[in-house]
């Protein structure tokens, strides 16, 4: 071979290269020919189209030359289709192959022919592949029991009607263990698309054959025979625990793919063992080669800390000791870094907290914005789960302020908020501290965030009203999101001290009914107008009502169990990566939209129940399903519009882990304003459109609170209620007269704003 | 599940594409380039668009991308894609744009054998060796197998191992190599401290030997109450992974660590430990910031080790602001200069003795800047190498050699230190 001496094959090409290489083709010399078949390959990778070449092409396939054959079977592979009434030519030479003396050539032979998609080729391709099912060499059968798949996906009735399934069964009784993984492969994926199901059942025969060559077999075979082996139901926890016993060695291999599929295996059959001694051993097995997994490759241990996070919400009690090594290094890519972060949230307890703690603030001081911006947040969330160590974790937030940098004292603000609505009246002394930063705020999020711990302890605020008369004087040029906590932040100052701030109260109803085009902002000032004149009471008992605190419950910040059963059952896939259900990023595939649409209502309903369940006091709306079921349909015409564009789907870190509740649904919003955004955004640029989204998990929710409000059902679920003054920082654009409502309303209140709306 | 496979290079321009499934098209590499290649906000390696999913990995100057339609699994892809990289290292020396166009025809050849269908087949390089091969790769086995053989062993229990190898000289080398991963905090607490430790092995032995390795395992170690005595010097393994020639389930069950090796040299096993290590350095470092203009550094360094050995190639990288207008620094030992680019001092010491210390001052000045972000002060990080030196403690007991024709081998064991992650906040 010669392609050390003539490494050109990229070069330029003029017009009547086509043309050129033809006469090469044709050319008497073999090295020559041999020359313009690979060119032909070049041109090919490329990207041009060089399919008029192929009977000239196909010629040559007939050769002892080892390399020419492999060439022009690629090419072949790549064009059969474009011609299919050609193919026929190559067929006798295929045929001839598979009864090579040479085993390699009976193989390529029998594995080109399957990737051959032309009907005509599969007329020939049943006798040679049920002699190299049944050839004396293992290379040729592994080789050939893939073929059955690739037949398989052409014409399912055609592969059993020639006994190539049964044939495919008992190649699992095969004595190469190879032999035996490929047949599992191929039966495992003709299983998904059978219509009965029943090709590949995995019994306790079947079982224990895969369990014998799973020791035997390289690593890919030992993935593909984990993998089926996750389908397997054992009968009683003794049997699982036998089986666990024997997959258990497998985390001591050094592909981490491999580990990461026998973890599938055990915290599936974790499930029906009921010797509580077994669990805990096989818990403390796990989690060394967990913490190993994060020396592999970058791109393999964002997959691990992304499963090590299912993980953890599953079997919270792994790793327990571990939070050291989720320790951010300098130069983790950043994609590493973010996981690692969730994953030390997650672990955080009272005994480690000061460790966590001081790890976060220094992260805090990192050059990378986004990332200094979650580690922030992350000291919020310890505030909000921990209650003993929230008064340091605010210390660590005022010094944080102190630096003076501009984004870090933004989102500590933020941050700060909702430390305000977890611990209510508990550290109004650093309100001073925060109005300090008044000017540098100009980010929404944190303007809105500061206006509404002004209007929250007004009257607590000697000078509340300077500060809210300092935000007014640019009212008009705010964003959105800003004017709703300012309208509101007024509201209740008035409410508060109604002698000092009649005069502003009037002046900002006035601006914002008369000035401003935002429907959103108009009909909130008209809501909060016509209750201050029409019922002061009512007015008072709406807007400031108590707000239950933000959950702290560390399952709202979980997947919900039936979503957490799926992912645990696709560990290590992409499913797992996501946190999200296949159906979710198969799209069009599988599934259709209307598949995610139901999936995603029957999810909802799913989540209602579970919601039902922690709040026993709040009535389920009955009404709650069908604007669920309206905004599903939305989010179809969303899909239906966008779907022929390749749009981003979604970003693996979504801000699902944070606070919210209805994950689900939460998540197809998300998708479908990715998929809006348009084709040139990246994943992680969709993410930034959706504004303070991940800033605050409650807005998720805010968005369906709003939808609910708005068709003025009864109150929700009190979760959900929870987030609705978060709802107007969020701001999404929606019809919103989200007055925040209070949780145990009464039944003349809620049709006092019923009435106010009709009015609308 | 890999439904195509590509390779660009930096520009994004296609190197290899080989689809195998009909569920893409090749247009799709086009998506790529323009999603990713050419967008700078990329901050995952994998993306999905549409119901396409990307998996990339960055080597040298080349994308190694990997699509599949499927709920496929992703810790596979990424491991496939590094093995096609070690695979591709192993054939050309180097894996970069130039290797991959110099030899594109045989890449196709490899990727038809390691993938079929979207499923990884055999992979392994030494086997893939004896079948698929270019000039250079021919004059390396001189004889060329009969196929049929090669096909069995490639698919058999131990597929990484030809049966007639023949030396003359029988002789296996083992290299222990350490990396110390150190997290220092800037009150000098230890934040992390580690060893990922790595067992290298090349065999040149004959036929199909038997082996059988033993360390100061001390779970193993403490089991037999005849080495209770021993037990002092043992250390405590937190997790370790085996090649795939190692009896895992063996190991699984009583601890021994017995194999039949490839031919040539492999990476045995790798372990981590976390418990009583030995930091080869310590630093002590003193930076002040003497109002908005001037940094004083002043940077203590010990060796902890035996005054007996020493230590190669210490390099310290100490960060400086990034509106440093220029540094005076002197070393008691080794050369320090300041490297405008990468925003640090440099400090090398080509030798250092164990138990000696050496110390940097310097001062780096400032230009004045506009706007106020303090300096973030990046970590100190270090590298060195230490021979005859395990930061872990661990060490080789033994290595046994069984093969049916009982010859006599010769074994040598190396130890050696390095730098992981050893990095110092100040």
């Amino acid at each position: 071979m010669d392609v050390f001496s003539k490494p050109k094959f990229f070069a330029n090409n003029t017009k009547g290269e086509n043309a050129e290489l033809l006469a090469e083709l044709n050319s008497e010399y073999r090295d020559r020919r041999k020359d313009a078949v690979k060119r032909v390959i070049a041109n090919m990778t490329v990207g041009k189209d060089v399919s008029g070449l192929f009977p000239q092409v196909v010629k040559n396939m007939q050769t002892e030359d080892l390399e020419m054959k492999k060439l022009v079977y690629l090419y072949l592979m790549n064009y059969a289709k474009s011609n299919p009434d050609l193919v026929i030519l190559a067929v006798n030479t295929f045929v001839k192959d598979t009864d090579h003396v040479n085993p390699l050539i009976r193989a390529l032979a029998i594995r080109t022919m399957g990737c051959i998609r032309v009907d005509k080729i599969l007329d020939h391709l049943c006798e040679p592949l049920r002699k190299c099912l049944q050839d004396d060499n293992p290379y040729v059968r592994k080789t050939a029991a893939l073929c059955v798949a690739k037949l398989w996906d052409l014409d399912q009735e055609r592969a059993i009607d020639n006994g190539f399934v049964t044939t495919l069964q008992d190649l699992i009784s095969d004595s190469t263990p190879m032999v035996v993984a490929n047949a599992v492969i191929a039966l495992a994926e003709m299983q998904e698309s059978s219509v009965n199901k029943d090709v590949f059942v995995v019994n306790v025969a079947v079982m224990n054959k895969m369990l014998a060559a799973l020791n035997e077999c390289n690593e890919w075979g030992q993935i593909a025979i984990l993998t089926s082996l996750a389908e397997y139901r054992p009968l009683d926890s003794k049997e699982a625990e036998s089986i666990c016993e024997r997959v258990v060695p497998r985390l001591q291999h050094a592909n981490g793919s491999v580990v990461l599929s026998a973890i599938r295996v055990l915290m599936i059959f974790l499930r029906y063992i009921r010797n509580d001694e077994f669990t805990k051993g096989l818990i403390k097995k796990m989690s060394p080669p967990l913490v190993s997994l994060l020396a592999s490759a970058p791109e393999v241990q964002y997959v691990s800390l992304r499963n090590i996070n299912l993980i953890l919400q599953r079997r919270p009690d792994i790793l327990q000791n571990d939070v050291r090594v989720f320790f951010c290094k300098y130069n983790d890519p950043p994609y590493v870094k973010r996981e690692k972060l969730e994953i030390i949230i997650r672990l955080c307890n009272d005994k480690n907290v000061d460790q966590i703690l001081s790890e976060l603030k220094e992260y805090a001081s990192e050059v990378d914005v986004d990332f200094v911006r979650r580690a922030i947040r992350a000291i919020g969330r310890c505030a909000i789960i921990i209650d003993e160590a929230s008064e340091r974790c605010v210390n660590v937030l005022l010094d944080l302020i102190n630096t003076k940098v501009n984004y870090v004292v933004q989102e500590a603000i933020i941050v700060i908020k909702d430390i305000f609505r977890k611990y209510p009246q508990r550290y109004e002394a650093i309100i001073p501290t925060l109005c300090q930063n008044l000017d540098s705020l100009d980010e929404p999020e944190a303007k809105g965030s500061l206006i509404w711990i002004v209007g929250e302890y007004a009257e607590r605020i000697e000078n509340a009203d300077e500060l809210i008369e300092n935000f007014l004087e640019t009212f008009l040029e705010e964003n959105s999101q800003v004017q709703l906590q300012l309208l509101t932040a007024t509201v209740k100052l008035f409410l508060k001290k109604p002698s000092q701030s009649q005069e502003i109260v009037h002046r900002v109803l006035q601006t914002a009914t008369q000035e401003i085009d935002n429907p959103d902002t108009r009909d909130r000032a008209y809501v909060y107008w016509r209750l201050l004149s029409t019922d002061p009471q009512a007015a008072k008992a709406v807007v400031l009502s108590e707000k239950p605190p933000i959950s702290v419950d560390s399952s709202a910040n979980n997947l919900s169990p039936a979503l957490m059963d799926e992912l645990i059952n696709n560990i290590s896939t992409l499913a797992s990566v996501y946190h999200k259900p296949a159906s979710a990023f198969m799209g069009n595939k599988a599934f259709s939209a209307d598949a995610v649409r139901k999936a995603a209502v029957a999810d909802a309903r799913d989540e209602e129940q579970i919601m039902g369940e922690d709040n026993v006091t709040s009535p389920t709306a009955p009404a709650a399903s069908a604007p669920k079921n309206a905004m599903a349909d939305l989010l179809d015409l969303d899909f239906g519009s966008s779907e022929p564009v390749a749009t981003p789907v979604m970003s693996p870190p979504t801000s699902n882990s944070n606070k919210s509740g209805p994950n689900y649904s939460a998540d197809l919003f998300d998708m479908s304003s990715d998929m809006s955004s348009g084709g040139g955004s990246s994943v992680f640029g969709g993410m930034g459109g959706m504004g303070g989204m991940s800033g605050m998990g409650g807005l998720n929710s805010g968005f369906q609170q709003n939808q609910n409000q708005n068709t003025a059902t009864s109150p929700t679920a009190s979760r959900n209620d929870a987030f609705g003054d978060l709802a107007g920082l969020g701001g999404f654009g929606q019809p919103a007269p989200a007055v925040s409502q209070p949780k145990p309303i009464s039944s003349t209140q809620s049709s006092t704003v019923n009435d106010l709306l009709d009015l609308f | 599940m890999i439904s195509a496979f590509f390779i660009y290079n930096q520009k994004g321009e296609v190197l290899i594409s080989r689809l195998y499934r009909q569920d893409l098209k090749r247009s799709i590499a086009d998506i790529f380039r323009i999603q990713v290649i050419s967008n700078t906000d990329v901050r995952s390696p994998i993306i999905t668009l549409g119901s396409t999913s990307f998996f990339h990995v960055r080597h040298e100057n080349l994308y190694i991308v990997a699509l599949t339609k499927w709920n496929a699994n992703a810790a596979l892809i990424f491991e496939f894609c590094y093995r096609v990289i070690n695979v591709g290292r192993s054939y050309f020396g180097k894996f970069d744009e130039e290797a991959v166009k110099a030899n594109f025809v045989l890449i196709y050849e490899l990727l038809d054998e390691v993938l079929d269908f979207g499923y990884p087949q055999n992979s392994e390089a030494d086997t893939l060796k004896m079948y698929i091969t270019t000039e250079s790769v021919k004059s390396e086995r001189a004889v060329m197998e009969d196929s049929a053989k090669i096909t069995i062993q490639a698919t058999g229990a131990t597929s990484w191992r030809r049966s007639d190898v023949k030396y003359r000289k029988n002789e296996a080398f083992i290299d222990v190599i350490e990396s110390v991963n150190l997290l220092l905090s800037a009150q000098g607490n230890v934040l992390r401290a580690d060893v990922a430790g790595q067992i290298m092995m090349r065999a040149y032995l004959s036929g199909t030997p038997e082996c059988k390795f033993g360390l100061n395992d001390k779970v193993l170690l403490e089991k037999d109450p005849s080495n209770r005595r021993k037990t002092s010097n043992t250390v405590e393994i937190d997790d370790c992974q085996f090649h795939q020639c190692v009896k895992l389930g063996k190991f699984d069950s009583d601890r021994t660590i017995s194999f039949i090796p490839p031919d040539g040299e492999f990476e045995l096993m790798r372990y981590r430990t976390s418990d009583n290590i030995n930091l080869p350095f310590k630093v002590h470092p003193v930076v002040i910031e003497i109002g908005k203009s001037k940094i004083e550094y002043r940077i203590l360094v010990k060796a902890n080790f035996s005054s007996k050995l020493y230590a190669n190639n210490v390099v310290l990288n100490i960060p400086t602001p990034l509106n440093t207008a220029g540094v005076t620094c002197t070393a008691s030992s080794g050369k320090a200069k300041y490297v405008p680019a990468e925003n640090s001092i440099v400090w090398k010491i080509p030798r250092f003795q164990g138990q000696s210390e050496f110390t940097l001052t310097g001062e780096a000045n400032l230009t004045a800047m506009t706007h106020k972000k303090a300096w973030s002060r990046p970590p100190i990080s270090m590298d060195f190498q230490v021979l005859m030196f395990t930061s872990s403690g661990l060490l080789v007991r033994f290595l046994k050699v069984f093969e049916k024709n009982n010859y006599q081998s010769v074994k040598w064991v190396r130890y050696m230190t390095k730098a992981g992650n050893y990095q110092i906040r100040f």
